[in-house]
């Protein structure tokens, strides 16, 4: 358990250093000087322009910077808004992470769910509908999604009815907070709806459930009690990728949404080209996300113990 | 129980030259799959749907009385089904913000965003089939390593690598081409982990052993059994990446990180439909339904494909 821990913590840690390079690089690689403006800097305030901001210094040692002050959580300052990128990120996260959690428990509960109906309604009409939905949540991206349910729900429903029930943007009331939090989780409520119909028909057909029945257990019970806990182990394993595809899904959301969180910020800063902005953003996001997938695998290691074996075995 | 009288019986003799011959016509796996697959309905309507897509991008553009970015300041945000007065041309789906009609936008943006799938989802194959080759045959040490650089690649959201490559890379060589190379750039590793997988199924089954004893070698190994044994699953998923293809595209497009301008492409129309969504409904909904259901007949046809070439998966 101990060789598999550490294992996940090296790669994760690993995977952010790569990250960190990524984006180092990629400024570096752009196009323009940061001094560059309307006018002409003399050469002398140029070089101690490039001294103070240390880019007289070889590749390698500004590396070691970038990384020490990453490491001290100073991701430099936006170029736009002449605000430190920290700052924004500690404004606009709670919007995202409130946003993202709420699809994120959504999608799961209602993908379990109708994974079960399907898988146990199998070839009925409970089956065929859960998986029209589904592959219509995997088809329409969720911006498409989002622009839709704002026009029909928020606007439309408004005008013909004349009551007010989902505001059509920001982030305050819980009724403001349905439509959003459904647009970014409908694309991965029918992923995990579909997985859990696969999984959960090839747990009903293994030896163990035959063998309940024929003990007498109720329909009920092998269900809850032998089947789901057995099926829903693959389900786990996407969560990390499924948090993550929430997390990008944002970025277009709350800008059809205009909730003030970081897919806003992130998104107009690619629009304005704030390159520290978005390099600040990406840092932020890759560490969350990896820091998630490594949970999401120790979880997993601890839950389902079959993972160790089959590490052990390597 | 009555004895048989055997004088009822009588020897015809062993016919040798009927004896081999085969009745029925020899069918192939792959005819078998394509029969398979003829059989299920959604993924031949999706077939076809696909089909009249793709004959109506290459087709409309070039008879449209209208160019893709010609403007009509007179009528813009008209309505569809609009005649314009002076020339007695149709616009089937009315014009947009500048006056451009949409219908020749809407199938010259197919164009552009197929054939970026289509050729990102083509390179993802030729690098995936390369490097799970190479790591599923060789196998070992280089295998591992092989295996953990995707694994680093797989932990860094694919959105995130593809938004800062479309930053750096030249815009000169125009949005099109770097969108494919920003997308095959780190769209290859499912694929390459599929072929990775199959790859080490198939090298130890008795006919690749056979075929190595009698002195084939490694590339003829590949080409002649490995590959050729994997091709049903790599399908499959060519199948299921061209929607996420298209996703992406329409994603950036949609963030703003699109095609350049007088270029259209679905997701940069989606993108302006959006500005004027609450009056002009239709102008978002008419690429936000061709979206849609090119990812959804791919997505179907994907479901009905992996059926027909794996009849032992179905479910």
């Amino acid at each position: 358990m101990i060789k598999y821990i550490v294992k996940r913590l090296f790669y994760a840690i690993l995977t952010l250093l790569v990250l960190v390079a990524l984006t180092f690089f990629m400024m570096r690689l752009l196009p323009g000087d940061p001094f560059i403006g309307e006018k002409a800097i003399p050469e002398t305030t140029l070089k101690a322009l490039n001294e103070k901001y240390g880019l007289d210094k070889p590749m390698m040692t500004q590396f070691i910077m970038y990384l020490k002050n990453i490491f001290r959580g100073d991701f430099g300052i936006s170029m736009e808004s002449r605000r430190p990128v920290v700052d924004i990120i500690k404004q606009a996260f709670p919007y995202s992470f409130d946003l993202g959690i709420r699809s994120l428990i959504f999608a799961t509960i209602m993908g379990v769910f109708l994974g079960i109906v399907a898988a146990v309604k199998r070839g009925k009409i409970g089956d065929t509908l859960t998986m029209f939905i589904a592959i219509i949540g995997v088809s329409v991206p969720s911006f498409i999604v989002g622009a839709i349910l704002q026009y029909y729900l928020g606007l439309k429903l408004f005008q013909v009815t004349g009551f007010k029930m989902f505001p059509i943007t920001g982030w305050d009331s819980f009724s403001s907070k349905i439509l959003p939090a459904f647009a970014l989780s409908f694309g991965s409520l029918a992923t995990i709806s579909r997985l859990m119909r696969t999984s959960m028909l090839d747990v009903l057909g293994q030896d163990y459930i035959k063998t309940a029945k024929s003990k007498g257990l109720s329909q009920r019970k092998i269900i809850w009690k032998h089947a789901v806990r057995n099926a829903i182990m693959p389900v786990i394993t996407v969560i990390g990728p499924i948090a993550a595809s929430v997390l990008t899904g944002a970025f277009v959301v709350e800008n059809i949404f205009s909730i003030p969180g970081m897919g806003k910020f992130f998104v107009q800063s690619i629009q304005t080209q704030d390159y520290t902005m978005i390099s600040g953003i990406t840092l932020f996001y890759g560490t969350f996300l990896v820091l998630a997938n490594l949970i999401v695998d120790l979880a997993y290691g601890f839950i389902d113990p079959r993972v160790k074996l089959t590490d052990a075995k390597e | 129980m009555d004895r048989i009288d055997k004088a009822r019986f009588e020897w015809v003799g062993a016919n040798a030259s009927e004896g081999g011959t085969i009745t029925r016509p020899s069918t192939s796996y792959w005819k078998d799959a394509m029969k398979r697959l003829s059989k299920n309905k959604a993924a031949m309507i999706c077939l076809g749907i696909i089909g009249i897509i793709a004959i109506l991008a290459i087709f409309v553009p070039m008879l449209s009385p209208y160019e893709v970015s010609e403007q009509h300041l007179t009528h813009s945000y008209a309505k569809m089904g609009y005649k314009d007065p002076v020339d007695g041309h149709v616009h089937l789906f009315g014009t947009d913000t500048l006056g451009r009609d949409i219908f020749t936008r809407i199938w010259s943006g197919a164009r552009i965003s197929l054939f970026i799938s289509f050729t990102a989802v083509f390179v993802n194959v030729i690098i995936g089939i390369i490097y799970g080759g190479i790591s599923g045959y060789v196998g070992g040490a280089v295998d591992n390593i092989m295996m953990r650089i995707i694994e680093i690649i797989n932990g860094i959201p694919y959105l995130i690598i593809v938004i800062l490559l479309m930053m750096v890379l030249p815009k000169e060589i125009n949005g099109v081409m770097t969108m494919v190379i920003a997308y095959a750039a780190v769209g290859w590793t499912g694929m390459a982990r599929l072929v990775r997988g199959q790859i080490m199924a198939l090298k130890e089954q008795d006919y690749i052993i056979a075929s190595r004893v009698m002195g084939a070698r490694a590339l003829r190994i590949i080409f002649k059994h490995l590959i050729p044994n994997s091709l049903s699953v790599v399908i499959v998923n060519i199948t299921l990446a061209i929607p996420s293809a298209i996703f992406t595209e329409s994603f950036l497009s949609f963030i703003g990180l699109g095609v350049p301008v007088p270029l259209a492409s679905w997701g940069t129309l989606a993108n302006d439909g959006v500005k004027v969504f609450q009056q002009y409904p239709s102008q978002l909904i008419i690429p936000a339904v061709c979206i849609s259901l090119t990812m959804l007949s791919f997505n179907l046809l994907g479901d009905g494909l992996r059926d027909a070439l794996d009849p032992k998966l179905r479910r």
